[in-house]
């Protein structure tokens, strides 16, 4: 079996965010980038998924964007996974755009089981798997916490408010993972020097005609200063007047 | 005949939630302004308070049944919502975003060709066109943004758009399911022992490593009570196992965005304000004066939670 885990490459969650000039996309200076945090969760599992099954089982790392996304790339690389794929673009895709060349890469490689996050810590849609699902005729389990292969059929949970829903389905199918999936394991140091040797397979990504059209990008409004009411339980009083009163939230 | 917007609502064991009465609220208005008629659909097998959609200003309800289907199931919710927006040439389409509706919109975007804008907490419209705005990065961004594409799906934040009231006529169309492609369902839905759910909760009290242990975390928990709260906590106490992280609000946690936000000994670290900044009011307990927390707080208490909660708790009982 070959397993897909697709890949994102993200602004560190410590940067801070500032509009550039252009108004329609965020500054660059002094952003620096990682792998998109749930996709570590990914990785992870396909690596898990690999161990379990044995035999000639094969991961295989793929990402959308441009050369940047090969330091992400390698981090998968370091973890355990055996190749890597970018699909270059200096377009900016929307996510419906990602999800077409991402659907074409997985069918030519044939992977009926592919992994990803469940949210890109960029613009948070929570769509792509889903997406790229559909378009393959795939089944697809969004927001997982526990997974579970046995021969064809897939049973999963799945976080949703105030529970989790158990799932069943079958292969080929694309699982997007949440925090609690599993722990991601540290790549080691002989996972390094090993990713360095592996070569990152390049080729064009298909590219389509974007659907969503950004208008501009703006800072939330800044909220006004707030009121200290006090250094101890005397404040007390006075904080629920104003939440009664005021704000007339209780 | 006059342009579609269908409305998806959704219900969980057998009752529309809350979020589906703003998606029913917030059809009506775009279908006000641009013109459109709207549909409301349903999927499940019996659902109580259907009625109740009707007021908030839509009158022509779908009900698909079956009762295999009171369960969520992406395979046979996709089929359905699918060839019914074909049948009724559905122009736009619009849910809340949900587990549900996120799992949800996605698939039927691809099956009908439509782009999709999710997590939307506004929607104007402009020269006929709807333009959206989304939070990005976490929230530290708004982006506004719109759809080329001929059909149009949105999905809207949860507790942003409040429902407004308007009874009208209410025209049920029940049509039954057969066979439905039950290849990926739900089979079981294992509740979480806590009462609610942050994510749907209209006051959140949430703590932080300033709690010092998991059981002092009984503090935040009394506090919630007393308010009819959700418990809501910061990674730091979720990584070290005090609370489990379907109680972490954050980046990457949960979004949330109630009527009243109240941290305690939380610092207020940036990703844990991408998950909360939104909220309508927010109160800071802290004892430390230059934590980042008070920087989004509009009322702050800057003394020990030990001292305070205690007090806070035993005032709010007091209260009718
Ligand atoms: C990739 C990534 C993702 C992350 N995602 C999230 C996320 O989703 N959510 C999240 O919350 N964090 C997230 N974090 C972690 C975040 O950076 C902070 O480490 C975390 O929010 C800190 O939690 P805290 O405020 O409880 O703890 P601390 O930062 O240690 O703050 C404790 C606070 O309690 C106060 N305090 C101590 N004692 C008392 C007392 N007796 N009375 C009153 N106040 C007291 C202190 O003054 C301090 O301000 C993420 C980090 C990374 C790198
Ligand atoms: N450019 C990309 N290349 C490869 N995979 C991606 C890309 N963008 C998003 N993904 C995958 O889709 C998941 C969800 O992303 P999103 O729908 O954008 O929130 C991510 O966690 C990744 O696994």
């Amino acid at each position: 079996m070959k397993i897909a885990v697709c890949v994102s490459h993200v602004p560190d969650t410590a940067t801070k965010i500032n509009i550039a000039a252009t108004g329609n996309e965020i500054d660059q200076t002094g952003v620096t980038y990682i792998i998109n945090p749930y996709d570590e969760f990914a990785v992870e599992e396909a690596l898990r998924t690999k161990e379990k099954e044995g035999g000639d089982t094969q991961v295989v790392v793929i990402s959308v964007g441009n050369d940047a996304n090969k330091e992400t790339i390698r981090k998968a690389l370091a973890m355990g996974v055996d190749s890597g794929i970018l699909l270059k673009t200096e377009n900016k895709m929307d996510s419906f755009g990602i999800a077409k060349a991402l659907s074409e890469e997985i069918k030519s490689q044939g992977c009926e089981l592919v992994f990803m996050g469940k949210q890109s810590v960029d613009f948070d849609n929570q769509i792509i798997p889903q997406m790229t699902s559909a378009l393959l005729d795939y089944s697809c389990v969004s927001v997982v916490v526990e997974f579970k292969l046995e021969g064809q059929n897939i049973t999963c949970e799945r976080e949703i408010e105030g529970g989790k829903e158990v799932v069943s389905t079958k292969l080929p199918c694309i699982i997007s993972a949440q925090k609690g999936l599993n722990e991601p394991r540290y790549a080691s140091l002989k996972g390094i020097m090993a990713a360095k040797k592996k070569t990152i397979e390049e080729k064009p990504a298909v590219e389509t005609e974007n659907q969503t059209e950004i208008i501009g990008l703006k800072k939330p409004p800044a909220k006004a200063h707030g009121r200290i009411l006090g250094t101890d339980s005397s404040a007390v009083p006075e904080l629920v007047r104003l939440l009664r009163e005021e704000a007339k939230v209780i | 005949m006059a342009n579609t917007i269908l409305a998806i609502l959704e219900q969980r064991e057998g009752k529309l939630k809350k979020s589906s009465f703003e998606t029913a609220s917030v059809a009506a208005k775009i279908a006000k302004n641009l013109n459109l008629t709207v549909v409301v659909v349903a999927i499940g097998n019996d659902i109580s308070n259907l009625e109740e959609v009707s007021n908030y200003g839509v009158s022509n309800v779908t009900h698909f049944k079956n009762n295999v289907l009171s369960n969520y199931s992406s395979s046979a919710y996709t089929k359905i919502i699918t060839e019914y927006a074909k049948e009724i040439s559905a122009d736009y389409l619009i849910t809340a975003n949900t587990s549900f509706g996120k799992d949800l919109a996605p698939r039927v975007g691809i099956k009908l060709n439509a782009g999709c804008l999710v997590d939307c907490v506004k929607l104007d419209v402009q020269n006929n066109e709807v333009i959206a705005t989304r939070p990005i990065y976490a929230g530290k961004a708004l982006m506004e943004t719109k759809l080329n594409s001929n059909i149009k799906l949105f999905t809207i934040r949860p507790n942003v758009f409040k429902p407004e009231e308007n009874k009208v006529e209410y025209n049920l169309t029940t049509k039954n399911v057969d066979n439905p492609d039950t290849s990926t369902i739900v089979s079981e839905f294992k509740k979480a022992e806590g009462k609610l759910d942050v994510a749907e909760a209209d006051i959140i009290v949430s703590g932080g490593r300033g709690l010092k242990s998991a059981e002092e975390f009984k503090l935040i928990e009394e506090l919630a009570d007393a308010l009819g709260a959700a418990v809501g906590a910061s990674r730091a106490v979720v990584d070290a196992g005090w609370r489990p992280h379907r109680e972490q609000v954050g980046q990457t946690g949960k979004t949330v965005s109630p009527s009243l936000y109240v941290a305690c000994g939380i610092s207020g670290a940036i990703q844990h304000l991408a998950g909360m900044s939104s909220s309508k009011y927010i109160v800071a307990i802290n004892k430390d004066k230059d934590a980042p927390i008070f920087g989004v707080a509009d009322y702050g208490i800057n003394g020990d939670v030990f001292e305070i909660l205690p007090k806070l708790t035993e005032a709010i009982k007091l209260l009718d």
